[in-house]
């Protein structure tokens, strides 16, 4: 069976909505001065941003699974009161305009904010700081987690994990021995998906963390201030920037890990 | 050492009381919907019924009449149950899936292999033990699971038709293995098939609408079923009324509503010794017993009931004359010469010596 049952017509709008999103990035490419290619992306400011920008986003990636899971197993697993409310609001982040979840963070853990009171109190500061930057990313990228697995959990069904009860098993070693594992495809694409998006992340952390070279200067937010000043240097570093997100996406989506999964369960 | 539930599901309308002996098989039959699968979630713990009580052993599994509630989860409850599909985890090995239960009761990952390679040997699978799931046969998969149910050393093993997903080929020998393993297990098995049911299981209970309508000795239920269903199986026409002096009287209901004629109707048959005149009982004789004519037949001691045909199906070398709950089975040619087709207003002809008549 080679039937696609697909229009002609679609080709043609789906080489367009292609394009729309090449030829941009071909663009920029093609303004990039390649004989100070190395030597801007390799300067101390740009090295320190993809730096920070990489250890930020691999943090707020693993707080993102840390919490992810737990969200998407009480979304996913039994229905209860409220349900719907709370997965309208753990997806609210997908919507919001990141300088709004800047400022909503900044009046959550600023000096004057809900919790930042206290714990200016307790000598912690987190406003501004590095941490600020990671909660930002894990801020925005948490529903991209959370969509992906709960997606995948409810797929799979919970007739697996009846059955490991039924042979003995705890409910934390079935969650660590037969839930996670059967849904590792899921969690893994999410995983990326919520470290592409800390990885772009701009707005909420420039309301939320600011600017400070080093502790707070992520890769997006060097290349908008360098846009003002070099814009050789801001296309170069935007480069680096698509380069590593099509290879951490790339590697993550050579082929859907579905084989594993016996028919039944992925239907 | 003894295993009894009680248990109401008011949203499955499950109502049912039961007991297994030590090392007994009791297997479940009943139409679908009857509430079979229901009883074993409530026994494996999946389910939470309103209202009952269960113990096994020494072991309280639920208690929910009463102040105190009782609520054991499913994983302490030494209880494994085998699904129509064998659910195998995916991402394990054979080896691994069937290690699952021990490894589960706190073995060391040495100890839980070793158990596992017992089982698989047992079942007849050791070379299979390195693979994935995902590569083995349909049969094979469904012995793996026996033997992961089994390596968990349940105090009770759960069998939801386990055959039934298999192929002609498969299910055979999956039922012989059953038959050796079961042996010294205590089990609940639902069944559709009476093969499964003779050959497994020491008693069988018959489950209707949430409820259990008969029970009692396979080989007895099956020889004189009471229940409409387990005559089905058992392959004879029930009719169930009141014992009379050479027979039955029962309702127009009993047969469904193509048994004609209103009222009530008399049966003549056979009295078993222990039926008495007045008390419930029922009619009970086989479709090939039956005559089809297109006018009352006369003389006794004969029965003729009015009847309208609802179905006509093959059934062997002959063709299977279905009114309600009533069959009969003619040969081709008979049904062509009398024209029989859904619908056509018949009587139902068998000798009054083919009848037996017992309690119910």
């Amino acid at each position: 069976m080679n039937y696609s049952g697909i229009p002609r017509w679609v080709y043609g709008l789906a080489a367009v909505g292609g394009l729309f999103v090449l030829l941009p990035l071909a663009a920029m490419v093609a303004k990039i001065n390649w004989a100070q290619f190395i030597p801007l992306v390799t300067s101390e400011s740009s090295l320190t941003a993809l730096g920070l920008s990489i250890r930020t986003s691999a943090a707020s990636t693993a707080l993102c699974v840390v919490f992810g899971i737990p969200l998407a197993l009480v979304l996913a697993r039994r229905p209860f009161r409220g349900q719907r409310l709370l997965r309208a609001f753990v997806l609210l982040p997908l919507v919001l305009p990141p300088v709004v979840g800047g400022i909503a963070l900044l009046y959550t853990f600023g000096r004057q904010g809900l919790l930042g009171k206290s714990l200016e109190l307790a000598g912690i500061q987190i406003a501004f700081s590095t941490t600020a930057v990671v909660l930002a990313q894990t801020f925005v990228g948490l529903p991209f987690l959370v969509v992906s697995l709960e997606g995948a959990l409810r797929t799979a069904g919970n007739r697996y994990e009846a059955v490991a009860a039924t042979l003995g098993a705890r409910p934390t070693t079935i969650l660590r021995r037969v839930t996670v594992p059967m849904v590792l495809p899921g969690l893994a694409s999410g995983a990326v998906l919520s470290f592409a998006r800390s990885l772009g992340e701009f707005g909420a952390t420039l309301t939320f963390a600011g600017s400070l070279q080093g502790v707070t200067r992520t890769l997006p937010l060097e290349i908008y201030l360098q846009r003002e000043t070099d814009a050789d240097a801001a296309v170069a570093l935007s480069l680096v920037l698509v380069a590593v997100a099509v290879i951490v996406v790339g590697l993550s989506y050579r082929r859907p890990h579905r084989a594993d999964i016996p028919a039944e369960a992925a239907a | 050492m003894s295993f009894h539930i009680d248990a109401t599901v008011r949203a499955r309308n499950l109502d049912v009381s039961l007991s297994l002996g030590p090392a007994e098989t009791v297997a479940i039959l009943g139409p679908n919907g009857a509430g079979k699968s229901t009883l074993l979630s409530v026994a494996a713990g999946l389910l939470r019924p309103d209202a009952g009580s269960a113990r096994l052993g020494e072991r309280v599994l639920f208690n929910l009449d009463g102040g105190s509630r009782v609520w054991t989860p499913p994983h302490l409850r030494g209880t494994a149950l085998l699904a129509q599909e064998p659910l195998l985890f995916p991402h394990l090995s054979v080896l691994d899936n069937v290690a699952f239960g021990p490894r589960s009761a706190g073995a060391s990952r040495a100890q839980s292999r070793e158990t596992a390679r017992h089982w698989l040997a047992e079942v007849d699978v050791a070379q299979l033990a390195e693979r994935k799931p995902g590569q083995l046969s349909g049969g094979q998969a469904q012995r793996v699971a026996v033997a992961r149910a089994l390596a968990a050393s349940p105090e009770l093993l759960l069998l939801d038709e386990p055959m039934s997903a298999l192929d002609i080929h498969a299910a055979p020998h999956l039922r012989r293995l059953l038959k050796r393993v079961l042996s010294g297990h205590r089990a609940l098995i639902i069944t559709h098939d009476v093969l499964d049911a003779l050959m497994l299981a020491d008693r069988v209970i018959v489950m209707e609408k949430g409820t259990i309508v008969e029970e009692g000795a396979t080989r007895e239920v099956f020889r004189r079923p009471r229940s409409q269903f387990a005559a089905g199986l058992a392959g004879l026409n029930l009719l169930a009324g009141t014992v009379t002096e050479d027979g039955l009287r029962t309702f127009a209901t009993a047969g469904g509503a193509s048994l004609a004629g209103g009222a009530s109707l008399h049966v003549a048959g056979h009295l078993d010794d222990e039926a008495e005149p007045g008390q419930p009982g029922v009619a009970a004789f086989p479709p090939s017993a039956v005559s089809v004519f297109l006018d009352a037949a006369h003389g006794s001691p004969r029965n003729s009931f009015p009847v309208a045909i609802t179905d006509l199906e093959p059934h062997g070398d002959h063709i299977r004359v279905r009114a309600g709950d009533l069959a009969a089975d003619i040969t081709p040619a008979a049904s062509a010469e009398l024209g029989l087709e859904p619908g056509s207003r018949v009587y139902f002809v068998v000798k009054a010596t083919a009848v037996q008549v017992y309690a119910a």
